[in-house]
């Protein structure tokens, strides 16, 4: 062959690049399933059915734990004097009207619930997820003389009130996740469904 | 001539693979500095660990049931009813807390020394990479037991994720693989901490071996020793590695050892240090434990992230305080490499860091309180200061005339004549009556003390100069 020994560098060059272009495609493919591999699978996700809680054996200021999707579920009894602090005693929160946090339309309001004595949320810190512990006593030792009762997170100082509403300069950014709910009866709560227009 | 088959098989070997290459390649014809002291022991005791660690780990595989049900209980069972199950399983718990102090003070030499200083920048981002990975391979492995920390514990650093804007929520999805800390997550940690991060393990070791060897091992003078060689092109100051380190090392080894199997024999759980009281109690997805800390070689940057009053802003500054390592050879803008000949402002800026950085290790392991809290933020801010101050105050600090060749420092033996005569400056002959007799007595001396005292102050103030 005449040509034999000179190499057609741009014919070499379109070669490397249309294989790379495949190679790419072809990882990309494969990545697909490898990664998707690693998310929550069928069973995982069909795990979070609704629970129904019955309350009728509550108390005044007791609080009720329940698992929901695997998480901590809080039902707390608030009496009318610690209503009354939660209607006041507003200016350390930072976000008192819950507009930053997640909560079913139903609970947006300053008691953060559907009854306003009954308090439902999930017991998971916003910051970084440990379970905040219940502190319903006022001015102890170790919170300081302006503690009014509340939830406090062990794990890194995060302090919410028994509405669930977190006092600034703490690292948690929202208050507590109130988890969609309705009312069945007075006393059957069922968590994980949203109330209808039907039921207010 | 009788055959000889010993040679004849060794050369069929030989001539197929470079055995003897290698092997002088990096043992007997590596040429390391002569004057290696006790901070050189850390890099081959790393790999001793390394060693503890796979062979305990694959014993322990052998017992241990990856599933949320199981998990806890057969941790109790090797424990308690397989042959040596409990010793092979606190060898593997001791071991990880044993691999950090190797480490940290691994990195604390090349600090000093200036080990990652140019032509060494690879063989320390290789080794900053090695000490991520070992992080989250003991990170992984403390979820393994499922006791309430190893839960909790991996609930909050996964939750880290979380912090990421627009992904984050997705992200921690992923790697949780469901909607909560569970048995999908305890199993794929299983899988990673067994499988892929040793793996990585080994070829980041590979790799900065591989690198350290190509441009040579650094030293306490900081100095290179390449610059002068003898006839033969070698160091003058060098020694071969095999057999002059290795017997070295075995003495490391041997006193590495001691203090292994005293922790391990006496106090495996360290007084809850190695291994956290509550983790004695099964998992329970309710309610976190009252107090909860992360074991201590995690502690300074977990106080770091509680320093900081904003979730994502932590979640950066813990994140930071690594990465900030990774530009140390950047960072660093003096013309010295060992603290030997570096200016006073850098061994003032280094011992404020190392106290910052053992002061957020001890507030970690702490309660949040609002003191602790203050403290945490005042260490946070020397930690970063110590980095991102570097390229203005290693410009200012006046170095010390570096030699040409290696120092001769003096040796324990040398030393021993001027301990002996400062134990002596501290105390004077007494006389004192005892039974009618009067005899001397040597009774500690407060004006000789104090000598003392003043004169190490002095020489205190002056190294730091």
């Amino acid at each position: 062959m005449s040509d034999q020994g000179v190499v057609d560098k741009s014919k070499r060059q379109f070669l490397t690049t249309a294989l790379t272009v495949v190679g790419a495609v072809g990882t990309g493919y494969i990545a697909v399933p490898f990664l998707s591999q690693m998310q929550p699978s069928t069973k995982a996700k069909a795990a979070g059915a609704p629970v129904e809680i019955d309350i009728s054996k509550l108390e005044k200021g007791q609080l009720l734990r329940a698992e929901w999707r695997g998480k901590p579920v809080w039902i707390l009894d608030r009496p009318p004097e610690i209503l009354e602090i939660l209607a006041t005693d507003t200016a350390k929160l930072a976000d008192p009207n819950s507009l930053e946090s997640k909560q079913p339309e139903s609970s947006q309001n300053e008691f953060r619930s559907i009854k306003p004595e009954i308090f439902i949320a999930v017991g998971l810190c916003t910051h970084l997820g440990c379970s905040p512990t219940f502190r319903p006593e006022t001015a102890p030792n170790d919170l300081g003389p302006d503690w009014k009762g509340g939830f406090f997170c062990p794990c890194h100082g995060s302090g919410f009130d028994l509405a669930g509403r977190v006092v600034s300069g703490v690292p948690a950014p929202t208050n507590l996740d109130v988890p969609p709910h309705r009312y069945i009866t007075e006393t059957r709560i069922i968590i994980g469904e949203e109330s209808t227009e039907a039921d207010t | 001539m009788k055959k000889n088959y010993v040679a004849d098989c060794s050369n069929w070997v030989l001539d197929r693979f470079p055995l003897t290459k290698l092997w002088n390649d990096h043992m007997a014809q590596y040429y390391a500095p002569r004057n290696f002291n006790f901070w050189y022991f850390f890099g081959s005791l790393a790999l001793l660990v390394l060693v503890n660690q796979l062979v305990t780990g694959i014993l322990l595989t052998m017992n241990y049931k990856p599933d949320a049900n199981l998990a806890f209980d057969s941790v109790e069972y090797i424990m308690r009813e397989v042959p040596w199950g409990w010793l092979v399983r606190y060898m593997h718990s001791t071991g990880a807390s044993a691999f950090f102090i190797v480490v940290y003070l691994h990195m604390f030499r090349g600090l000093i020394y200036g080990s990652y200083k140019q032509p060494r920048e690879l063989v320390w981002i290789f080794g900053m990479l090695l000490f991520v990975a070992l992080m989250a391979e003991a990170f992984m492995g403390y979820l393994l037991p499922w006791g309430q920390m190893s839960y909790w514990g991996a609930q909050v650093i996964i939750s880290l994720f979380s912090a990421i804007p627009i992904i984050g929520d997705d992200l921690s999805l992923w790697v949780r693989g469901d909607y909560v800390i569970s048995d999908a997550t305890l199993n794929r940690f299983f899988a990673f901490h067994v499988i892929a991060i040793p793996l990585i393990l080994l070829m980041l070791i590979f790799l900065h071996i591989v690198a350290l060897h190509e441009v040579g091992s650094n030293n306490p003078d900081g100095i290179d020793i390449k610059a002068s060689k003898d006839p033969w092109g070698h160091p003058v100051d060098g020694i071969p590695f095999h057999p002059y380190y290795t017997v070295k090392d075995i003495v490391g080894v041997s006193v590495f050892l001691f203090f292994f199997a005293t922790v391990l024999f006496y106090m495996p759980e360290m007084g809850g240090y190695f291994l956290e009281h509550a983790n004695f109690i099964p998992a329970d997805p309710l309610a976190t434990p009252e107090h909860i800390a992360p074991v201590w070689y995690f502690t300074p940057f977990y106080a770091i992230l509680r320093a900081i009053p904003d979730k994502f802003a932590g979640v950066i500054a813990m994140g930071g305080a690594i990465f900030v390592l990774f530009l140390l050879p950047w960072l660093d803008r003096s013309p010295v490499k060992s603290i030997r000949y570096r200016g006073g402002i850098y061994k003032k800026a280094i011992l404020l860091f190392v106290i910052s950085f053992l002061g957020l290790g001890y507030l970690g392991m702490q309660a949040p309180t609002a003191g602790a809290t203050m403290m945490a933020r005042v260490f946070t801010a020397i930690y970063f200061g110590f980095f991102l101050l570097m390229p203005i105050y290693t410009r200012w600090e006046t170095t010390k005339p570096v030699p040409k060749r290696l120092s001769e420092q003096p040796t324990i033996e040398d030393r021993i004549p001027g301990w002996v005569s400062t134990a002596k400056e501290m105390v004077h002959e007494v006389s004192v009556e005892k039974d009618g007799e009067t005899v001397t007595r040597t009774r500690p001396s407060p004006q000789g003390i104090k000598t003392v005292l003043i004169r190490t102050a002095k020489n205190l103030k002056e190294s730091l100069d």
